[in-house]
């Protein structure tokens, strides 16, 4: 069987005209989608071969996997949610419902990828478009600290780079593209461009290009600790100010090095004040599956994007306060529910290391590092494949997520439902 | 069953103004007798059909950026959960649970987002799912959407009319917005339009042909509610000429003009900068087909969220707040702003004068409507605040002499005596919008009608008074008493289907493959997911 327009909820692009052919209860054929969606996709079955639930290490039915998990966040006097990125805003919805419900923290991927760009956002704003825009009418892209080749395979083809669009008859003839990184990564192929700084000088790199476009008057010293010349900084503010239609795509090497959100703010200050030459925009290279879902679930259900606490019983925000890593690492959090997430394998050490030490809850279609240390793990049916909801593209273009393939394992949406659902008659009866 | 009885009521679509009557509502709806079940006593109060929010930016990326750039907002207001209801935020971009207890705190029933790109209509429904208790709908950005341009650009009115159809199907939406028609376009490029006749750039399509073909697309689907246009030029001085002209332009078809306020300026700059109200409103008093809503400005902080892009981006230079601008691809664009009003501003005491004045001076209380554009003139919650200012007019005399004198000398509003009552309030704010929507089953308490209903304490002050109703009544049970939200429950979605000729859709596939980058399948919204509880208002073609 043939399935067209499938939706690739494996990282940010969100492509949706996949073709994947299914035998015998198997994706045996993938179309259209790049080596990291191909093998997500062609990774999963319908066959049992995973335990429903373990808890402790040990095969357990999904209905006592339920009621530890319950007992275990209703015990808890600081429990934390985490991750959420690589499912779908049905289950996010549910996710963000048991946060208020017990008072926990919950926190996504954003904290330690493009919460900075979050930050920036909240204290200039961000004059941003969506991908279709950069395809029908950029004739100038720029990527700062990010690299698309291997994080978005298929973002220069589909949005970016080669695409012919509605004003840019001649595609990839009639844009420029420039890389700017520490180092030339496989992006830089694609660039016609490459300008390697030195690490941790973004900030002076963006500020320098402000005061250009500002017309100001610099001297070679003012940038000599950029690892770029003068010259080639007026070259790159002159280009900015001369495009049609420019797009900065700002990656984690921007948000995740000195500087983080005063470098994001800086690179959406310097997107602003192009307007006075020009039509510009920022977009935030924003990463895994459905990161950007959460991003959107949280704010509207609590007005905040991450980082969000209810131990006072209304959402409060404090980046640093209230966020994993720091939660975790000053020991604060005394059970953790994972989802759709592996913060064992991504998070700072002290922070994993907690995670180990307390009673840890993992939703997760598959084994992870994060499984191997937490107390209860439920198996789940993988997104986009096994269970249909809403994804947000890194954009904030929503799509549907549909089901393909019958799964054995209940969806993310569903096992948080039954979590809400037991911890809300724990907490009745108390 | 429930019978609420010795109160008196207000129901201007039925001819009721005030008389004591009782009021019976069973399995949801409005019935003329229900012998058993609870009774309310209403003796003392006043009841009135549920409110009808008519155009305020509740749900969608666009409110959800405001949200998510405002933390300081969300700060001045927490709402802790109850056992009951869900926590949330508030102040002027409340997140979507705040924003149904709210609505429904005051009450009101039902409420329209007023503005929604297509390709984020899952995004709205998603949001306006989550806003509980009330019923509600969206408009549909159409105003410098590529189809739209280019079929008007090619005469072709019978796609257009079948692409529009296919549109509000395919969006779940509502009604035709229209927003800075041309002029978002030319954004994309950074430019803007400003008169009726300077054209579009992806199509040379002016301002004027928009909002005329729409408006015919409007009466020949026989769609519900007119459009609903937000003017060009809105924020500047001297744009009540081109919301005249706009009116004018499409004759006696009828047209729904959009938070007046923010486009009845006149002047030719911020130095003589004056109300335009009084023209506007000589303009609406002889013509019947036009309607408006007042957009009333509310001091204090706001958050401006518009999808008119170069508007913000004006707003962002004048104010040097901070800014968010999205350019959303074939389709729209979207811009928001923090910012202040002030009492001390002369430009901003015009501005709250204009509302009021559009309010007073309208003779025909069912073609202006109460809102403040929320969160852009003000944050919903003020509605009390502006009724009281529209009954009781020492009152308004006395606010007027505490704001900037630019209000009293720019603006006739000084001389305006008018009082509303009672029955015109309801008209304003449920019976009106009711009716303008084609809401048959909302803003009235005749049987067979949606039991919605809103009794409030007769109290000296009507600030007090419509702040906190005694009892708000959704579908016929009892949701907020005395300001607190006794049951939450999910409202429901209306939606249109006009129906269209198929072959529409292979008339827009060709370009939409090569411009969009979602696929064309996967562009329409799925309704049993998206609209899991939805209405379909039915379209009368003439
Ligand atoms: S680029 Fe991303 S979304 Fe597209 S196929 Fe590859 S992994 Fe999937
Ligand atoms: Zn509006």
């Amino acid at each position: 069987m043939q399935i067209d327009h499938v939706v690739c909820a494996f990282c940010g692009c969100v492509c949706d005209d996949l073709t994947v052919t299914l035998e015998d209860g198997r994706v045996t054929g993938v179309k259209q989608a790049c080596a990291l969606g191909r093998a997500w996709l062609l990774g999963h079955s319908a066959e049992a071969d995973q335990p429903p639930a373990l808890i402790d290490g040990q095969p357990a039915s999904l209905e006592e996997a339920v009621e530890v998990a319950a007992q275990i966040l209703s015990q808890a006097r600081y429990p934390l949610i985490y991750g959420l990125s690589s499912t779908y805003c049905e289950a996010q919805r549910q996710a963000v419902a048991l946060a208020d419900l017990l008072g926990a923290t919950i926190d996504c991927c954003t904290s330690v990828c493009h919460g900075p760009s979050g930050i920036a956002m909240q204290v200039v704003g961000e004059p941003t478009c969506t991908l279709g825009e950069v395809k029908n009418r950029a004739d100038l892209l720029i990527y700062w600290g990010s690299n698309p080749a291997e994080s978005h395979p298929l973002h220069f083809a589909r949005y970016a780079v080669t695409p012919k669009g509605l004003f840019i008859p001649r595609g990839r003839k009639d844009r420029t593209v420039v890389l700017v990184d520490v180092r030339p990564t496989a992006s830089a192929r694609a660039a016609d461009i490459f300008l390697q700084i030195k690490p941790g000088r973004d900030f002076e790199c963006l500020w320098a290009l402000r005061a250009l476009i500002r017309g100001l008057d610099l001297e070679e010293s003012a940038v000599a600790d950029t690892g770029l010349t003068l010259a080639q900084l007026q070259d790159l503010a002159g280009r900015m100010k001369s495009c049609r239609f420019g797009v900065l795509f700002v990656g984690q090497g921007l948000t995740q090095s000195r500087g983080k959100q005063m470098n994001t703010a800086a690179a959406f200050m310097l997107v602003r004040d192009l307007y006075a030459h020009t039509k510009f925009a920022v977009i935030p290279m924003r990463g895994h599956g459905n990161v950007t879902g959460i991003d959107n679930v949280l704010s509207w259900q609590t007005g905040y994007p991450f980082g969000v606490n209810f131990s006072r019983g209304y959402p409060r925000f404090n980046p640093g306060e209230f966020t994993a890593v720091d939660v975790l690492g000053r020991g604060e959090a005394d059970a953790a529910l994972i989802v759709a997430s592996d913060p064992v394998a991504t998070l700072p050490r002290v922070a994993a290391r907690r995670l180990a030490q307390i009673p840890t809850v993992a939703l997760d279609t598959h084994g992870s590092e994060t499984t191997k240390v937490a107390r209860v793990v439920i198996t789940t049916a993988p997104a986009g494949i096994s269970a249909e909801g809403t994804i947000y593209r890194m954009d904030n273009v929503p799509l549907r997520l549909r089901k393909f393939l019958p799964s054995p394992y209940p969806s993310d949406e569903e096992v948080l439902g039954r979590i809400v659902e037991r911890v809300t008659q724990l907490r009745a009866r108390n | 069953m429930l019978r609420i009885i010795n109160g008196e009521v207000y129901d201007p679509l039925n001819g009721v103004n005030g008389e004591v009557r009782d009021v019976c509502a069973a399995d949801g709806k409005i019935v003329s007798e229900a012998p058993d079940g609870k009774v309310i006593d209403a003796q003392g109060m006043v009841v009135m059909p549920g409110g009808i929010e008519f155009h305020a930016h509740v749900a969608g990326g666009k409110v959800n950026a405001g949200r998510k750039m405002r933390p300081e907002d969300h700060r001045e207001m927490a709402i802790p959960r109850t056992p009951l209801t869900r926590s949330g935020v508030g102040h002027t971009v409340p997140s979507t649970f705040a924003t149904g207890y709210h609505f429904a705190q005051l009450g009101y029933t039902t409420v329209m987002e007023a503005a929604g790109p297509p390709l984020g209509a899952r995004h709205v429904h998603e949001e306006l799912n989550d806003i509980p208790i009330l019923d509600k709908g969206f408009f549909v950005l159409m105003g410098n959407n590529y189809f739209v341009l280019k079929f008007i650009a090619e005469g072709d009115f019978a796609r257009l009319k079948d692409y529009v159809a296919w549109l509000l199907e395919a969006t779940g939406g509502y009604a035709i917005k229209i927003v800075n028609p041309a002029g978002v376009d030319t954004w994309k490029w950074g430019r803007n339009v400003n008169s009726l006749d300077d054209p579009a750039d992806t199509f040379p399509v002016t301002p004027r042909q928009i909002v005329v073909n729409l408006a015919r697309v409007q009466q020949e689907l026989g769609l519900p509610h007119t459009i609903h246009v937000h003017c060009n030029n809105l924020g500047v001085p001297g744009n009540a000429q081109i919301t005249l002209q706009t009116m004018q332009a499409v004759g006696d078809l009828p047209i729904h003009v959009t938070h007046a306020q923010f486009n009845g300026y006149g002047g030719t700059g911020w130095g003589d900068f004056h109300s335009g109200a009084p023209e506007l409103a000589a303009y609406v008093n002889e013509h019947k087909n036009v309607t408006v809503d007042m957009g009333q400005v509310v001091f204090g902080p706001v958050t401006t969220m518009t999808a008119d892009g170069p508007w913000q981006y004006r707003l962002y230079q004048l104010s040097g707040h901070k800014w968010v601008n999205c350019d959303v691809e074939m389709e729209t664009s979207a811009g928001i702003v923090p910012y202040r009003f002030s009492k001390r501003n002369a430009v901003n005491a015009v501005q709250w004068a204009v509302g009021l004045e559009l309010a007073l001076l309208i003779e025909d209380p069912w073609r202006v409507f109460l809102t403040t554009d929320h969160p852009n003139g003000g944050p919903f919650h003020a509605y009390p605040d502006i009724i009281k200012l529209l009954l009781d007019r020492d009152h308004r005399a006395e606010v007027l002499e505490g704001v900037h004198r630019g209000a009293q000398k720019r603006s006739s509003l000084k001389d305006l005596h008018r009082e509303y009552s009672l029955f015109e309030i309801a008209i304003i704010t449920r019976a009106g919008p009711a009716r303008a929507l084609g809401l048959r089953q909302k803003g009235h308490l005749g049987p067979g009608a949606d039991a919605d209903i809103a009794i409030y304490s007769k109290a000296a002050d009507p600030k007090e008074m419509f702040a906190r109703p005694r009892y708000v009544i959704k579908a016929g049970e009892i949701v907020a008493q005395d300001g607190r939200i006794v049951q939450d429950k999910p409202g429901r979605t209306f939606y249109v289907a006009p129906g269209y000729d198929r072959q529409i859709e292979s008339a827009i596939r060709d370009d939409f493959e090569k411009y969009y980058t979602v696929s064309f399948e996967n562009y329409p919204v799925q309704f049993d997911h998206y609209l899991p509880h939805r209405v379909a208002v039915s379209c009368v073609r003439e």
